[in-house]
């Protein structure tokens, strides 16, 4: 996530270096400017984030629904209590939490092995990591749908491909199992993510100079150790920033659950965003489906925090 | 030591052409099935004939214009996609260069504000965005589709780094020559952070070509549907015809593969960028 850039010419421009009246006439036609460049983004951000977002948190402790003659009631903390009180909505935040430690780790253990294969002088990589690649290319929805039919128990390929190397003893119900429905989710998403991981640990990885790891075979250092000792520590910011953003994707997990399950079987691959799109949308209870999505914000905000602390530690 | 060597380059390129089959699968699977009869496409699903295109024919293609109603979600989504990545890019730079370039009252702490929303995502807004949109009367519309979407303050921040990068000269020469800074800016500075524009109407082509969770709470029936709530309905809609679900979404995925065999190299910096910033 972006610090605080480098100074700006409003700082350099404060020194009030020129003073000549010419010139300050033209410094105010750029003040106009800058006000008139930055009119439109302001309004549009204002109305399209900021305030629904400042609403969120307003709403969530009303009981306002959508398109209610009710009047709007203040009626305290009653939505967060009633969400975490709903057996549903704790199986979701289970569900997410559970779907976090697993395809975290698995992720982008994953992407960075990925990463350092096609990060080797060989001919032809560059098709290799465009096919690793590929299926971040290819929207969610569909991605999710084809595997629908992928896990199908009695037509679909994975079964057909576990029944022949098995010869015919292993086989799943994979969505339709209480058991396999949410690490089916996860290996398809592990599958159309994984890729977008990669291409950021690659260019993380080809930032760290050849020489060091030169130096480190001249002196003996088994391939291992130069990985324990160069790549994984000169990658550490990288890491912490892919590990972060597939948490946070972790929790916003919504459009494969929505094509593939809906959080069946029995809530089994219910996730929070469902949740919110149940209660706010679905039962139109706007100020409950607010209260789950300032918990979700307040989810990714410590997820953010922590992540910078981290990242800073490591320039300090 | 020679042949040791080759032996292990063999052994490497094993494993990644596997992995490539990983990768690749599931996509020619999709593709093979938008060509075969529907009843084919389940029937041998779960055999290698699944990658074998059985009696190939287009009837699948008629089934996903016809029953899936693909042309007009296509259009629906090329009209959303292209006024958001279209707007955005005009907004979002406009917003980037005042902050980095043209010094005014308040630039700094709207540059503070604008990086503290980076970190809400849609989904907590969108709720009472729901709300907002809906008491204003713009639900099923392509306005509630195009607007949230044109300002993004991490596109808005991308625009802003980038353009303190660029060198001050050339902006410099077009000032003494009498430009002022709408014509610096379209004549000069613009065309300069190429690769900006290029880095974010990519990042900004893939989010808003893939939205699911907006159109599912702001659009019912097929006028205004985008083509991924459009895909997850046409799933659910008997009769269930695998054939022509498959065509739909080879159909569905065939510009953003195309974009992105043109645009590799783009495409590959700017998710590099996304993170190297961070």
């Amino acid at each position: 996530m972006p610090g605080i850039g480098p100074k700006t010419d409003a700082d350099r421009n404060a020194g009030g270096e020129v003073a000549v009246s010419s010139v300050s006439a033209a410094g105010r036609r750029q003040r106009w400017a800058g006000l008139a460049f930055t009119l439109p983004g302001v309004i549009l951000l204002a109305l399209f984030l900021a305030v629904p977002f400042l609403m969120a948190l307003g709403l969530s402790f009303t009981n306002e629904r959508l398109a209610s003659p009710l009047p709007t009631r203040f009626i305290g903390i009653d939505n967060y209590a009633r969400t975490f009180g709903s057996s549903s909505f704790r199986q979701a935040l289970g569900n997410n939490v559970w779907f976090t430690a697993i395809v975290v780790p698995v992720q982008t253990g994953f992407a960075l092995a990925l990463a350092i294969l096609v990060n080797q002088r060989l001919r032809g990589v560059k098709v290799y990591r465009a096919i690793y690649f590929s299926p971040v290319v290819v929207v969610m929805t569909v991605a999710a749908t084809v595997w629908l039919l992928l896990y199908s128990p009695d037509r679909g390929l994975l079964n057909g491909i576990l029944s022949v190397i098995s010869f015919g003893t292993l086989q799943s119900s994979w969505l339709q199992s209480e058991m396999m429905a949410l690490p089916s989710i996860m290996i398809m998403s592990i599958w159309q993510g994984v890729g977008f991981q990669m291409i950021i640990l690659l260019a993380g990885l080809q930032e760290i100079p050849e020489e060091m790891y030169e130096a480190a075979a001249i002196d003996g250092a088994s391939t291992w150790q130069r990985f324990a000792y160069i790549t994984v520590p000169r990658l550490r910011n990288t890491l912490i920033f892919v590990a972060t953003v597939t948490m946070i994707l972790s929790f916003r997990l919504f459009d494969q659950v929505w094509v593939m399950t809906r959080g069946a079987p029995l809530g089994n691959t219910n996730v929070m965003m469902l949740e919110m799109v149940n209660v706010g949308f679905e039962q139109q209870h706007i100020a409950r489906g607010s209260a789950i999505a300032v918990i979700f914000f307040l989810i990714v905000l410590t997820l953010t925090i922590v992540q910078r602390r981290f990242i800073r530690e490591e320039v300090d | 030591m020679r042949p040791r060597t080759r032996l292990r380059r063999v052994a490497m390129y094993a494993l990644l052409t596997a992995l490539a089959a990983v990768f690749l699968f599931p996509m020619l699977f999709m593709v093979v099935g938008a060509f075969k009869p529907d009843a084919l496409v389940l029937a041998e699903g779960n055999t290698i004939r699944a990658f074998w295109p059985t009696d190939a024919n287009l009837d699948n293609f008629v089934g996903a214009f016809r029953r899936g109603r693909f042309g007009q979600l296509f259009i629906n989504s090329a009209i959303i996609s292209t006024a958001v990545v279209g707007l955005g890019l005009i907004v979002n730079s406009l917003m980037g260069y005042a902050l980095a370039r043209l010094p005014f009252r308040g630039a700094r702490l709207l540059l503070l504000a604008v990086i503290a929303l980076t970190i809400i995502p849609l989904e907590a807004v969108a709720i009472p965005l729901l709300w907002m949109m809906s008491e204003a009367g713009l639900r099923n519309t392509y306005t509630v589709q195009i607007l949230p979407f044109i300002a993004n303050p991490l596109f808005v921040y991308l625009f802003y780094t980038f353009f303190l990068g660029i060198p001050r000269d050339l902006e410099e020469a077009a000032k003494v020559d009498g430009a002022g800074p709408f014509t610096t800016f379209v004549r000069v500075s613009a065309p300069l952070a190429k690769p900006a524009y290029a880095t974010v109407g990519i990042l900004s082509f893939l989010f808003i070509w893939g939205q699911l969770l907006w159109p599912v709470l702001v659009t019912s029936g097929p006028d205004v549907r985008p083509l991924p709530l459009g895909i997850s309905v046409f799933v659910t809609q008997p009769p269930i015809s695998w054939g022509d679900i498959m065509a739909f979404a080879f159909l569905m995925t065939i510009p953003l593969l195309v974009l992105f065999i043109i645009f590799q190299r783009w495409f590959v910096q700017s998710v590099a960028s996304s993170g190297v910033k961070g």
